[in-house]
C-alpha cells in the first residue's frame, strides 16, 4: 500500500516544476506521514540526493516521518490565542490526555501538535482537528473534541 | 414567496458552528413548510457575531447573531424571515455601525457574494478592472498602479507599482506572477477572508499583473494551515478557467495567463519572499541573499512579480475605479485603505477596512469595543509576531506606515492583537525569541543562534541573575540581530522584545526609571 502511494505520487508530481512539495503532500495526505523508505525512490525519480529529499522533509513542520494517531489535534499557540488563554488550554490538554506536544496517546487515537496561527484570531483560542477548524475553544469544548477523537476511527 | 437567507461558509463562521445552524434552519423551514433559499457567502467580518444569519427583506439584509442551533426555533417564532424582532437581531446589516463606518474597497464584495459564483462576481463589478487593463499598453497599466500609491500589503510596504515596473523592464521570455498567501502572522486573517470570501478578485488581480508585465504563469502559495482557503481558491481557478478568464485566451484578449495553487508546509519563514520562492521550487525554505531581487531573478531564476494577497486583491478596484480614486484615501505616503484585523482579547473582533490615518484608539474602542475580558487593554501587538508591543500611551498614533516606523513599531499586514492587564509581557517578549528560534531557517547566525541565546538571557533576567548586566547583554544581542540578520525574521524579532523592555520594564522586574535612563 505505501509503495503504491509513493509510486502514484512520483508519477503525478516528480516532473512538475518544483514538484517535491506537492509530491510529499500527496504521500502525507494519503498515509498520514512520509515513510522513510519513500526517500530513496523520490530521490531517484527527481534526480536529487537522498540528503536533499530528507532535508526538505525535515525542514517543514507539517511533514511527519512517523505515523500520527487516528486524529491530529493542533492547538494554536500564537500571540492572539495566547491572549485568550491557549497556553492554559494546552496545559488542560496535557493533563487530560496524558501526552505532551508531538506525542500520540497510547490508544493511537490522538496526536497533539502545536500550530502558530490558524487565521481565526478573532475567535481565539482556536484549534485544528484534522482539517476542521474550531474557534472559541474552552476546556469543556476541548474535552468534547478529545472524547470525539477517542470514539471515532 | 421564497425568502433568501445568507450564512457564511468562511472557515471562521464554520469554526463556531455555522454548518449546524444552517442545517437547523433548513430542517425548521421544512417542518413549517416555509420555502427558503440558503445562500452561502464569505464572512461580513463582524466575527464576534458569527454564526451570523442574514435574511433578505424589502429594505435590505437583516442580521441575527451569534446564532446557536437552539436559537433557530425562536427565530422562526419571531418571524425573522420578515425581519422580525428578536434578542439576537441587529437590524439592517449595512447599518450596523461597525460595517457602516468602514471604507470597503478591497473587501467590497466579501460577505455579499457567493464566493464560488462567477455570475455573482460579475454582477458586483467583477472583471471591470481587467477589461480596463486590457485597453492599456503594458507601461500605462503599470503606471496606473504606480499612480495609485499602493504599497505592499504583506507588511514591507514597498511600492507595488515600482516592483511591476522592474519586472516589466526585464528582457526575459519567461516571467512569473507569484502570490504570497502564507499568512503566518498571528492576528491576521484578511488574506484568508479574501481567498474564502471573494477568490475571483485575487485571480483577477494576478491576471492583470500577468498581462501588465508579460507573464503567462502564476502561482498562489497558500499555507497548509488554510485547508478551506486552498479548496475555495482551487475551485474558483477551475471556474475562471472554464469561463475563459484564465488560459490561452484570457477574456478574449488573445493573451495567455494561468494559475496554480501550491500548498506550503507549516514554515513561518516561507512568508518571507525569497524563502517562499525556494519553497515553490521544491526546496528547503532557506532565505536568499539579495540582490538579485525577485523582480529580476525570482522563481526558477526568472523575473517575478511577488505580492501579497491583499495587494493583488486591491488591483482590480484600482483599475476599475481609477488610480486617483484609490489614492484619495489615506494620509501622507500611506495611500488607500487597509483591511485591519482586530484580534485577540477584543470584544468585537473582526475585519475593519479603513483609510490609513485612523488611530489605534478608534480601532480598539470605537470598533473593537474594548477587551473581551472587560479589563483594561494593557498593550497591543501590531503587525504580527515581529511587531512591537504598543502601550496605551501610544494609542493615539495614527495608523500610517511612517508614524508607526517613527516609534519603532510597524503596521505590517494590519493585524492588531489586544492583551489585557493580566498579561505578563516579559513572557510575550520571551515568546518572540522562542518563536524566532523555532521558525528560523538557520541560514544566518544572528537569527539562528541569537534567538536561542535571547531566550536564555531573558530567562536569566527573570531569574534575577545580574539583571542590569543581562539587560545590557540583551540589548546588545538585539542590536546584533537587527543589524546582522539576512531577513526580517531575525532582523525584527528584537522589536517586540525591545518594546517590552522600553515600555513595560516592570514585567522584567526592573525599575521603570533606571531602564529608561539606560535606554
Amino acid at each position: 500500500m505505501p509503495d503504491a502511494v509513493v509510486a502514484t505520487a512520483v508519477a503525478l508530481h516528480a516532473d512538475r516544476p518544483g514538484g517535491l512539495l506537492p509530491l510529499l503532500h500527496e504521500i502525507q495526505d494519503r498515509l498520514g506521514y512520509v515513510p522513510p523508505e519513500s526517500v530513496a525512490p523520490i530521490a531517484k525519480a527527481m534526480r536529487l540526493s537522498q540528503a536533499e529529499v530528507y532535508g526538505v522533509i525535515g525542514f517543514y513542520h507539517h511533514f511527519r516521518q512517523s505515523p500520527p494517531g487516528r486524529h491530529v489535534l493542533r492547538i494554536c499557540l500564537a500571540e492572539a490565542c495566547q491572549s485568550m488563554g491557549s497556553k492554559q488550554l494546552l496545559e488542560h490538554a496535557r493533563r487530560t490526555t496524558g501526552i505532551d506536544l508531538h506525542e500520540t496517546t497510547a490508544d493511537g487515537a490522538l496526536s497533539l501538535e502545536p500550530v502558530y496561527c490558524l487565521g481565526n484570531c478573532a475567535c481565539s483560542p482556536a484549534v485544528l482537528v484534522d482539517n476542521d477548524l474550531i474557534g472559541r475553544v474552552d476546556e469543556q469544548r476541548l474535552d468534547a473534541i478529545v472524547d470525539q477523537c477517542r470514539r471515532t476511527a | 414567496m421564497t425568502t433568501r437567507i445568507f450564512v457564511a461558509c468562511d472557515s471562521c463562521a464554520l469554526s463556531v458552528g455555522a454548518q449546524a445552524v444552517v442545517e437547523a434552519i433548513v430542517a425548521e423551514a421544512a417542518r413549517r413548510a416555509t420555502p427558503i433559499e440558503l445562500v452561502r457567502t464569505g464572512s461580513r467580518g463582524l466575527l464576534w457575531l458569527e454564526p451570523l444569519v442574514e435574511v433578505q427583506t424589502m429594505d435590505g439584509r437583516v442580521a441575527y447573531g451569534p446564532v446557536r442551533v437552539q436559537d433557530v426555533g425562536a427565530l422562526f417564532a419571531s418571524d425573522f424571515l420578515q425581519g422580525g424582532r428578536h434578542a439576537l437581531g441587529h437590524g439592517l446589516t449595512e447599518r450596523i455601525p461597525y460595517l457602516a463606518r468602514q471604507e470597503r474597497r478591497t473587501f467590497a464584495r466579501v460577505g455579499l457574494v457567493d464566493p464560488l459564483s462567477l455570475d455573482d462576481y460579475l454582477r458586483h463589478g467583477g472583471y471591470l478592472g481587467l477589461r480596463r487593463a486590457l485597453t492599456l499598453a503594458p507601461a500605462a497599466a503599470v503606471q496606473t498602479l504606480v499612480d495609485s500609491g499602493l504599497r505592499g500589503r504583506g507588511g514591507a510596504a514597498f511600492p507595488t507599482g515600482i516592483k511591476w515596473q522592474t519586472v516589466l523592464g526585464e528582457k526575459s521570455p519567461t516571467k512569473y506572477v507569484v502570490c504570497n498567501a502564507d499568512e503566518g502572522d498571528s492576528g491576521t486573517f484578511s488574506d484568508r477572508m479574501i481567498m474564502e470570501g471573494d477568490p475571483f478578485v485575487l485571480i483577477e488581480g494576478m491576471t492583470i499583473a500577468g498581462i501588465a508585465v508579460g507573464a503567462e504563469q502564476g502561482y498562489v502559495y497558500v499555507r497548509s494551515e488554510y485547508p478551506y482557503a486552498e479548496r475555495t481558491l482551487a475551485k474558483s481557478i477551475e471556474l475562471a478557467r472554464a469561463a475563459g478568464y484564465l488560459g490561452a485566451d484570457v477574456a478574449g484578449s488573445g493573451k495567455r495567463f494561468d494559475l496554480e495553487v501550491r500548498r506550503g508546509a507549516g514554515a513561518y519563514i516561507c512568508g518571507e519572499e525569497t524563502s517562499l520562492l525556494e519553497s515553490l521550487e521544491g526546496k528547503r525554505g532557506m532565505v536568499r541573499f539579495r540582490p538579485p531581487l525577485p523582480a529580476v531573478q525570482g522563481l526558477f531564476g526568472k523575473p517575478t512579480v511577488l505580492n501579497n494577497v491583499i495587494s493583488f486583491a486591491t488591483v482590480p478596484t484600482i483599475f476599475a475605479d481609477g488610480a486617483q480614486t484609490y489614492r484619495d484615501y489615506g494620509m501622507g505616503r500611506s495611500r488607500g485603505t487597509l483591511p485591519f484585523q482586530l484580534a485577540g482579547n477584543i470584544r468585537h473582533g473582526g475585519l475593519v477596512e479603513k483609510a490609513f490615518g485612523l488611530t489605534l484608539r478608534e480601532l480598539l474602542y470605537e470598533f473593537g469595543g474594548g477587551s473581551a475580558s472587560g479589563r483594561p487593554i494593557r498593550a497591543v501587538q501590531v503587525g504580527g509576531p515581529l511587531g512591537a508591543y504598543v502601550p496605551a500611551s501610544q494609542f493615539d498614533t495614527p495608523l500610517d506606515y511612517e508614524a508607526f516606523a517613527a516609534m519603532g513599531a510597524m503596521i505590517g499586514h494590519g493585524g492588531v492583537v489586544a492583551f489585557d492587564d493580566r498579561t505578563d509581557l516579559a513572557q510575550m517578549a520571551r515568546f518572540a525569541m522562542e518563536f524566532c528560534a523555532i521558525e528560523s531557517c538557520g541560514k544566518c547566525t544572528p537569527c539562528r543562534i541569537g534567538s536561542t541565546r535571547g531566550v536564555e538571557v531573558i530567562d536569566r533576567i527573570l531569574a534575577r541573575q545580574d539583571p542590569q548586566g543581562n539587560v545590557a547583554l540583551l540589548r546588545d544581542l538585539c542590536d546584533t540581530m537587527t543589524a546582522g540578520s539576512l531577513c526580517a525574521l531575525g532582523g525584527m524579532a528584537p522589536f517586540p522584545v525591545m518594546s517590552v523592555l522600553h515600555h513595560f520594564p516592570e514585567d522584567f522586574g526592573l525599575e521603570p526609571a533606571s531602564t529608561l535612563k539606560s535606554a
